[in-house]
């Protein structure tokens, strides 16, 4: 074994595990599912009878300081929810819709699908068959290796346009070379009070609402620690949230402009000299040309563009360039615009020309174990097998080390058979048909002819009642061991199994018994444990050792750029061919991009599109979360439930009254593509009366599993194509022009 | 024991119902019923670009200021678990004393 690294720990008062008042209680990390991807340090308390009977914050892990929320408060619930999955089941591939299932025992699945998955390799290759994932669960690592070994490029989630995390991580690599997030002295153990830690003066939030949704490894409250601390904020939204109504500055944005408001600011930090010559000087590349681009959007075009006042345009940049540490924190209206690689460009240029980089209180970079969006076995894969990865030829950015396949040319792929048909596909925790799947009856029609599918899930999904053969019981995270290497701050921290429910098993239990089926020589490890030690194996810590000693911080350095620290070469500058962070970017120039950052109107809307303006008036934005439910979990957890008993359409109050809607009322939102259900809430945090706000990822678990529990009038990606970016990033999933009407008795 | 109140600071609270759902599991509460509740106060526009949104939970009749883990040496559960850190549970004469000491703070003498 490595010798084992540095890392800065936190002192414990008790073991890992430990008794307590007649309950064990044992230490570890969160892990969707259920919910999110942050990773929170949690107690989890069992009883003699080994069920988990309570979870508490656990105080003494840094990064969320013993705080939770309610989706992990409520954790026993959905652990024990009567509509778990408990065992295999199958039912014929006729029976597709149908509620048939047949328990089988783990053998059968097991020797059942390694048949299937051998016959298909064999007949058609391995490439035929499909691995997919959902939300970052931390299956990633696992499930890439098992499409690898297996032989399948085609690794991937069945979103257009990946337009989640993955465009803001490949944008940020494509011309930084790193991953960026804001410093809210996550990377410490002592947090706010680490002496070489300051608080940044202003953060942006970016078409995030973080303290709602969590995203990606920013826990949101750490905003509010920093607000105590006297940090400014700005928000971009178009509702006026509780962040928005204590920021210094509301910018009310049209969704989809993101792009037009960045270079908008760039303009004004630009030509009123806000920037900072110095970095700019010493660390890009490309700025003269950045200068010349931004002059196509003075501030007043902006203003049309994106239906934001001038004069705050204006405002903000000049506060966000003036500040002495400035940070933005962005969401996911920036991927789920169809050009969201330039919006992302444009975004992180405010950052990189203020020279808000690599230091306290700006924009830092997580360490990393595992490269983020790099699966976990490439080298399993030959060059031929590569070579055929879905939508590599059309989008060569994926290249550029990523692991994922393109999903709408999958989707275009599974229809056509072009350039070779597809057989099988593995569906590991994802639920395309009510979540993350556009046009999800496309996607259920060019699905259902696939000659085998298998779905791995806590329950029994829309998509797996519509698609799938087998179904595999997966493990919620008390019930399975296994690493937080996910984004994010990387700490070493373990997942840590309590209790069993059923026969269900963790998906990386599940992965390591098929893989192992499927290819020996690429799982040679005895247990998931075993597995686990050898990806950390570089730490120096097994994963026995690491979950006693976890949390583990990797010594963080500031201006790790100017040591030397960025570049495998030793050399100082960043991970780019031009060694400066690109503004002008030579690998999207190598890709047949454009370089440089660009807005081009979202399609159709106001602006692309005002002959649509008639028949569909209003301004569509989908997604924006709620407390209790994690994408398309939870409608089955009364207690969650009962917060958000319904999929909400948020509609301003003058819309309402033009409409003649009122609170409670039931409509249709409808597009030239497609309608979604939705119930009327009528509120004035719509910033414009031309703007409504939606749920995603509806279904309703107490209707017909036959009629896949209503997921076909409740989806509201009915209304979203698979129509991705010139980059195969990007998907208009947050911005469309729609109308609303009543929905008809008996409909 | 001594009287004991809840101090909750509205200017952070941003209604995350941690408070209610944490003491519903402590408790072992069914859906519906709450030792501590959270309250909106608006959200709507009074002014231009001046809003009135707050969050404020408030403790009901169930509440028994979590007088086991108390007894244990922890927090109470909603103070504990509270994302924005805007509860303090304690006994209500040290808790008049910080009432003062800021604007939007509400002491609850339950």
């Amino acid at each position: 074994m490595d010798e084992k690294r540095a890392y800065v720990f936190v002192d414990h008062d008790k073991p890992w595990r430990y008794e307590e008042d007649g309950l064990t209680v044992t230490r570890g990390s969160a892990w969707s599912g259920p919910g999110c991807h942050l990773g929170c340090g949690v107690k989890l308390y069992t009883d003699e009878e080994g069920a988990l009977v309570k979870v508490e914050g656990d105080r003494e892990n840094p990064f969320n300081q013993g705080r939770l929320c309610i989706r992990c408060l409520d954790l026993p619930e959905v652990v024990y929810s009567d509509r778990r999955l408990l065992h295999p089941m199958k039912r014929d591939r006729a029976d597709r819709g149908k509620d048939v299932w047949q328990r089988i025992s783990w053998d059968e699945a097991y020797d059942e699908i390694e048949a299937r998955l051998k016959d298909i390799r064999e007949r058609y290759g391995a490439e035929s068959v499909l691995f997919m994932q959902g939300t970052g669960r931390d299956i990633a690592t696992w499930i890439s290796r098992l499409a690898w070994s297996y032989g399948s490029p085609n690794y991937g989630f069945p979103l257009s346009g990946l337009a989640c995390y993955l465009p803001r991580v490949s944008g940020m690599y494509s011309t930084t070379g790193s991953f960026w997030v804001c410093d809210c002295s996550q990377e410490f153990p002592d947090r706010y009070d680490n002496p070489e830690y300051e608080v940044p003066e202003v953060m942006v939030l970016w078409g995030n609402n973080p303290i709602v949704s969590n995203s990606d490894g920013f826990f949101g409250h750490w905003v509010v620690d920093l607000m105590k601390r006297g940090m400014e904020i700005m928000v971009v939204d178009p509702r006026m949230t509780w962040l928005g109504r204590r920021a210094a500055l509301q910018l009310p944005i049209r969704p989809g402009t993101d792009a037009a408001l960045a270079l908008g600011m760039l303009n004004v930090i630009v030509n009123e000299d806000l920037y900072d010559h110095d970095f700019v000087d010493k660390w890009t590349y490309g700025f003269d040309k950045l200068a010349e681009r931004v002059q196509d959007y003075p501030p007043g075009k902006v203003a049309n563009i994106t239906w934001i006042p001038e004069e705050k345009i204006v405002q903000a940049a000049r506060r966000f360039a003036t500040a002495e540490r400035a940070c933005i924190q962005w969401g996911l209206a920036v991927d789920m615009t169809r050009e969201a690689l330039p919006a992302i460009q444009a975004i992180a240029a405010l950052t990189q020309i203020t020279g808000n980089i690599d230091r306290p209180g700006g924009m830092i970079i997580p360490p990393e174990i595992l490269f983020y969006g790099g699966g976990f076995g490439a080298d399993l894969l030959s060059d031929e097998q590569t070579a055929k990865r879905i939508g590599l030829e059309k989008y060569p950015l994926l290249k550029f080390g990523f692991a994922t396949l393109q999903p709408d040319e999958m989707v275009k792929q599974m229809e056509t058979g072009d350039p070779y048909a597809l057989h099988g596909m593995w569906m590991q925790t994802t639920n395309p048909l009510a979540c993350m799947g556009a046009d999800p009856d496309r996607f259920y029609n060019a699905a259902k002819d696939l000659d085998f599918i298998v779905g791995v899930d806590l329950f029994v999904t829309p998509t797996i009642m519509a698609l799938a053969d087998y179904v595999l019981p997966a493990a919620t995270y008390p019930e399975r061991d296994g690493l937080r290497i996910g984004d994010g701050p990387q700490r070493g921290e373990t997942i840590n199994k309590v209790c069993q429910v059923g026969e269900c098993k963790s998906d990386m239990e599940i992965n390591l018994e098929l893989g192992r089926r499927l290819n020996p020589d690429a799982w040679p490890w005895a247990d998931v444990k075993e597995m686990f030690s050898s990806i950390i194996g570089e730490t120096g810590y097994s994963f026995d050792e690491l979950r006693e000693i976890a949390p583990a911080y990797p010594q963080y350095v500031y201006r790790k750029h100017e040591k030397g620290l960025m570049r495998p070469d030793g050399q100082p500058g960043f991970n780019t061919p031009t060694g400066r962070i690109e503004l002008w970017s030579t690998q999207y120039a190598g890709a047949g991009l454009d370089p440089l950052p660009y807005f081009e109107e979202p399609e159709p809307g106001p602006g692309s599109t005002p002959e649509l303006l008639d028949e569909y008036p209003l301004v569509l934005t989908t997604g924006a979360r709620n407390w209790g439910m994690f994408h398309s979990e939870h409608r089955n957890i009364p207690r969650l439930r009962a917060l958000r008993p319904d999929p909400i359409i948020e509609v301003h109050p003058d819309t309402a009254l033009d409409l003649e809607l009122r609170d409670g009322d039931w409509v249709w939102v409808e597009n030239q593509r497609g309608r979604a259900k939705r119930r009327v809430q009528v509120t004035p945090v719509l910033l414009d009366p031309r703007f409504c706000s939606t749920d995603h990822a509806w279904w309703l678990p107490e209707e017909d599993p036959e009629d896949l529990f209503g997921v076909r009038d409740l989806a509201i990606n009915n209304l979203v194509p698979w129509a991705c970016g010139k980059s195969g990033f990007g998907s208009n999933y947050k911005c469309m022009l729609v109308k609303l009407y009543k929905v008809e008795d008996g409909e | 024991m001594a009287d004991y109140g809840i101090l909750v600071d509205y200017e952070w609270c941003t209604g995350c119902h941690t408070c209610e759902t944490a003491c519903q599991m402590e408790h072992h509460l069914p859906v519906g019923q709450f030792g501590i509740k959270l309250n909106e106060v608006g959200p709507y526009e009074y002014a231009p670009d001046r809003w009135q949104l707050a969050y404020i939970p408030v403790p009901t009749d169930q509440c028994d200021f979590c007088a086991e883990r108390l007894g244990q040496g922890k927090l109470p559960t909603c103070q504990h678990h509270c994302q924005a850190q805007c509860i303090e549970v304690g006994p209500i004469e040290e808790l008049a004393k910080k009432a003062t000491s800021k604007k939007k703070l509400v002491l609850f003498h339950n």
